[in-house]
């Protein structure tokens, strides 16, 4: 910068901005801050309801490791399922885990598992680690599946009936409480129901 | 008893910072210069204070006084004494005292190396920044005290959480802390400019060190924070767009636009009231990012404590500072001096264009992070925004932000025209259609081409703008060398700095781009292969860390046939917590880096690894760390040293260069 004109060279411009845009910024603020005080009423483990009674979303996961399936759509057609949102980074699904294994062993129902925002890698070690419960597993590291069902953490269970839609969704670990009073009086509930 | 030694000077510091806050606006509202000067010697002091309860804390972890609540959850007697001093930070309680600190230590400092500062402004900086003070050690006092005794002291701690004992970690809150809080300043003296009814050139020359102070350690903290997510999360992924992180970022874009601002003030004296307003922006957005985070109104993979109580807490701190600054903004900003004209094709509008599209881009980080907030309470859906809707959103912003910020230093003050610039910017254009096509074509990837087009353009229109200085070309090259040394050191920090950004951004680029990766299932013995390159796992064995047990797996790694060195990888258990992490064989390369994870034994002896290849990783925390520095070297100017000269200097003395 060899040429420099003088600072103080003032040039007095009226604003073209009205009086009241100066205000604009506070305005936002309290909205923001209504938001704000919004969520903090709020349980963030509180059950949505959006996707209840809608079908399950498109989707066509990659399989987690070589030796383990993929997931797709068809797999929820025609039986009364769970998919069980975990990751290997999620601390409170270790807690469902055991849970899981046995809803897995007693084959009640199919039981699916969505590695959640994890690389596949993990995903299988942590399978691995603590055994794998699920019928089969799909990778949905970039939240595809998760934005569509309106994840909001791990874990959450979805429960899907006969014709692949949603009728049912658990937010947080399945305890044996969970599972007996809610969801295996619901899963009972849908096969009787007619596909 | 030392504990309540801490908590004593804790309310001690609380009373302190309530008379730094009345004693110097009062004096200041009254013209008493002994009442305005009580607001140094109270900021002095309430550093020592709360300097000396955090102390006392980390006295509490050092000695695994078990009686302390925090102490008997965050720590354990096997702990390497390292990481029991850092995990008094690592907790709630701690973290908050650690703001508390460095909210004081700015504010001490301001004190101290404020002296040629006009005593009024001083005064009222002071208090303002007094008065965050009180809110926040009221905070700490009566919601979150780190202090509170357990009635049974438990023999043994619950221990440290394991993901958290890493070196890059303990650095991250400081870091990120000496960022989020420095704004402060800029929050402060904004607030007192606009009591006060003046902001000049001088102004802005004091606060731009503060701001530029902030915004280095605020860089340097995001990129540890993405570093550790990196090697230590396992997520193989630097940067995951989590509510957690985004607190952190969203007051680095708009801090970065406020940096750019108070250089448009100092030298044109323009843009004043665009640039109080971006100080009480930022730190607003360092307060939300602070009630984000403390307050779990946003569920983040991060796990933290959470607590209503603190959450209306620092919703009504926001409330008060934030809205109390934006009132006083929209009744006093008109009365400010009217800011000299500019052409919008200038250096002013090229810094406003650019302040603009961070502005945008915070924005679309805020919306995406709080768009299920919103949603929440509009409509009772809940749903959750990911990667997709930022990848989307704010990649093309940042290709606008590049393209400003090879033209923008290439402009004139005051009136220029975009033409002759094109025309001087015509080599590195040329260079940036040619890689960017060059990538786009045998990269297959459109994002790829623009990213690394853009990069390339910008790191070219650096070397254009250095050249067009030093008259390479024209002059001897002596007589360039010369030019060369005549630069104050501020347009050194600013070429280094952009150029750190070129370099994160080809890092970023190649990073979303072109990573590839191979699965396989291994025995010892086995080999997998990735490009050129073979992997051998070579041993299995178990070895004994200092708190933890781990089975460590190595492999040989072969490029070609030849032997390139090896890469281990780790499972340690914690004992303490009886949790698992995995430490990834990771090695870095100038070119790219070397990822490998591994799963657990199958229980027939076979592995399952992943073996990705990051390109350019290095260059996104090194292209950070390189724009911190630039910071640093600008920081160390003369014209900062010196402090702030006085006004007749303004102009006359104006240094070369942005």
């Amino acid at each position: 910068m060899s040429t420099m004109p003088p600072a103080a060279e003032a040039h007095p411009t009226r604003s073209a901005l009205p009086a009241w845009a100066a205000l604009i910024p506070v305005v936002l603020l309290l909205v923001v801050a209504g938001f704000f005080a919004f969520g903090l009423t709020q349980d963030p483990k509180a059950m949505p309801s959006t996707m209840i009674d809608r079908p399950m979303p498109e989707f066509d996961l990659a399989r987690l490791t070589p030796d383990r399936d993929a997931l797709t759509n068809a797999d929820l057609i025609g039986k009364v399922s769970l998919v069980n949102v975990f990751g290997s980074w999620c601390s409170s699904c270790v807690l469902e885990h055991p849970q899981l294994t046995e809803i897995g062993k007693s084959g009640t129902v199919a039981l699916y598992g969505v590695d959640w925002r994890d690389p596949p890698s993990d995903g299988a070690a942590w399978l691995n680690r603590y055994g794998d419960p699920y019928h089969k597993t799909g990778v949905d590291s970039d939240s595809r599946l998760a934005i569509n069902l309106g994840v909001t953490g791990a874990p959450e269970t979805f429960v899907i009936d006969r014709g692949g839609r949603i009728r049912f969704k658990q937010v947080g670990p399945i305890t044996p409480e969970v599972w007996s009073t809610t969801l295996l009086p619901l899963i009972r509930k849908l096969e009787a129901e007619a596909a | 008893m030392i504990s309540e030694l801490g908590l004593f000077a804790l309310s001690l510091a609380l009373m302190t910072s309530l008379v730094q806050t009345t004693a110097p606006l009062w004096g200041a509202a009254t013209g008493r210069a002994r009442l305005m000067n009580v607001g140094a010697s109270a900021a002095v002091t309430q550093l020592a204070l709360i300097a000396f309860a955090f102390a006392c804390l980390v006295w509490g972890f050092v000695t695994s006084d078990f009686s302390l609540r925090v102490v008997a959850s965050n720590s354990y007697t096997l702990m390497p004494m390292f990481y029991k001093i850092a995990a008094a930070w690592g907790q709630h309680e701690g973290s908050m005292l650690l703001w508390a600190l460095v909210l004081a230590g700015y504010g001490a400092a301001v004190a101290i190396f404020g002296n040629n500062l006009p005593a009024t402004l001083k005064a009222r900086a002071l208090g303002v920044q007094g008065l965050i003070g009180a809110a926040f050690l009221a905070f700490i006092i009566f919601t979150s005290n780190p202090f509170a005794r357990l009635s049974e002291a438990p023999l043994e701690g619950g221990g440290f959480n394991p993901l958290l004992q890493d070196p890059g970690l303990v650095a991250h809150p400081p870091m990120l802390y000496l960022g989020y809080v420095g704004f402060s300043i800029a929050f402060s003296f904004s607030v007192a400019a606009l009591i006060e009814g003046k902001v000049d050139a001088a102004w802005a020359r004091w606060v731009r060190p503060w701001v530029l102070t902030a915004w280095c350690f605020l860089t340097i903290g995001i990129a540890l924070g993405s570093m550790w997510a990196y090697y230590e999360l396992g997520w193989g992924g630097w940067w995951f767009w989590d509510p957690v992180e985004n607190a952190s970022f969203m007051p680095w874009l708009i801090g970065t636009a406020l940096l750019h601002c108070t250089l448009v003030v100092e030298r044109r004296h323009a843009l004043v009231n665009w640039t109080l307003l971006l100080s009480i922006l930022t730190f607003t957005l360092s307060l939300i990012g602070t009630f984000l985070v403390r307050s779990g109104v946003l569920t983040s993979v991060h796990a933290f404590a959470v607590d209503p109580a603190r959450g209306i807490f620092i919703l009504a701190m926001v409330l008060g500072a934030s809205g109390g600054a934006l009132t006083l903004y929209a009744f006093r900003a008109r009365q400010l001096q009217q800011p000299p004209s500019f052409a919008p094709a200038s250096r002013e509008g090229a810094i406003l264009a650019n302040n603009f599209l961070l502005l945008i881009a915070t924005a679309i980080v805020f919306l995406g992070t709080f768009y299920p907030l919103v949603i929440d309470a509009l409509t009772g859906d809940k749903i959750s925004v990911g990667p997709p809707y930022f990848n989307v959103t704010f990649g093309p912003i940042m290709l606008c932000v590049v393209l400003v910020m090879a033209f923008g230093p290439m402009m004139r003050w005051r009136n220029d025209s975009v033409k002759p610039v094109g025309k001087s910017l015509r080599l590195p254009m040329l260079a940036g259609v040619g890689v960017g096509a060059a990538f786009g074509i045998f990269g297959q990837s459109l994002p790829g081409g623009l990213g690394m087009g853009f990069g390339v353009f910008l790191c070219a229109s650096m070397i254009r703008w250095m050249q067009v200085r030093l008259r390479a070309g024209q002059v001897t090259p002596r007589q360039s060398l010369f030019l060369a040394h005549a630069f104050p050191r501020s347009t050194w920090g600013f070429v280094t700095a952009h150029m750190g950004f070129a370099i994160a951004v080809f890092g970023v680029t190649a990073m979303s781009v072109w990573q590839t990766e191979s699965f396989a299932s291994m025995r010892q013995g086995d080999v997998a292969t990735l490009g050129d390159q073979t992997f051998r796992l070579e041993q299995v064995q178990l070895v004994k860390g200092p708190n933890y047990d781990a089975q460590r797996l190595t492999f040989s790694v072969l490029r070609n046939g030849a032997a390139d060195g090896e890469l281990v990888t780790e499972r340690r258990y914690f004992p303490e917590r009886d949790t698992m992490t995995t430490e990834a064989g990771i090695r870095g390369g100038l070119f790219a880096n070397l990822h490998l994870t591994t799963g657990e034994d199958d229980g027939s002896g076979a592995f399952a690894v992943r073996i990705t290849n990051h390109p350019l990783a290095m260059w996104i925390w090194s292209g950070a760390m390189i724009m911190a520095i630039g910071g640093f070297i600008s920081l160390s100017d003369r014209r900062f040293r010196v402090g702030a000269p006085h006004r007749v200097s303004v102009g006359a003395a104006a240094p070369a260069g942005a």
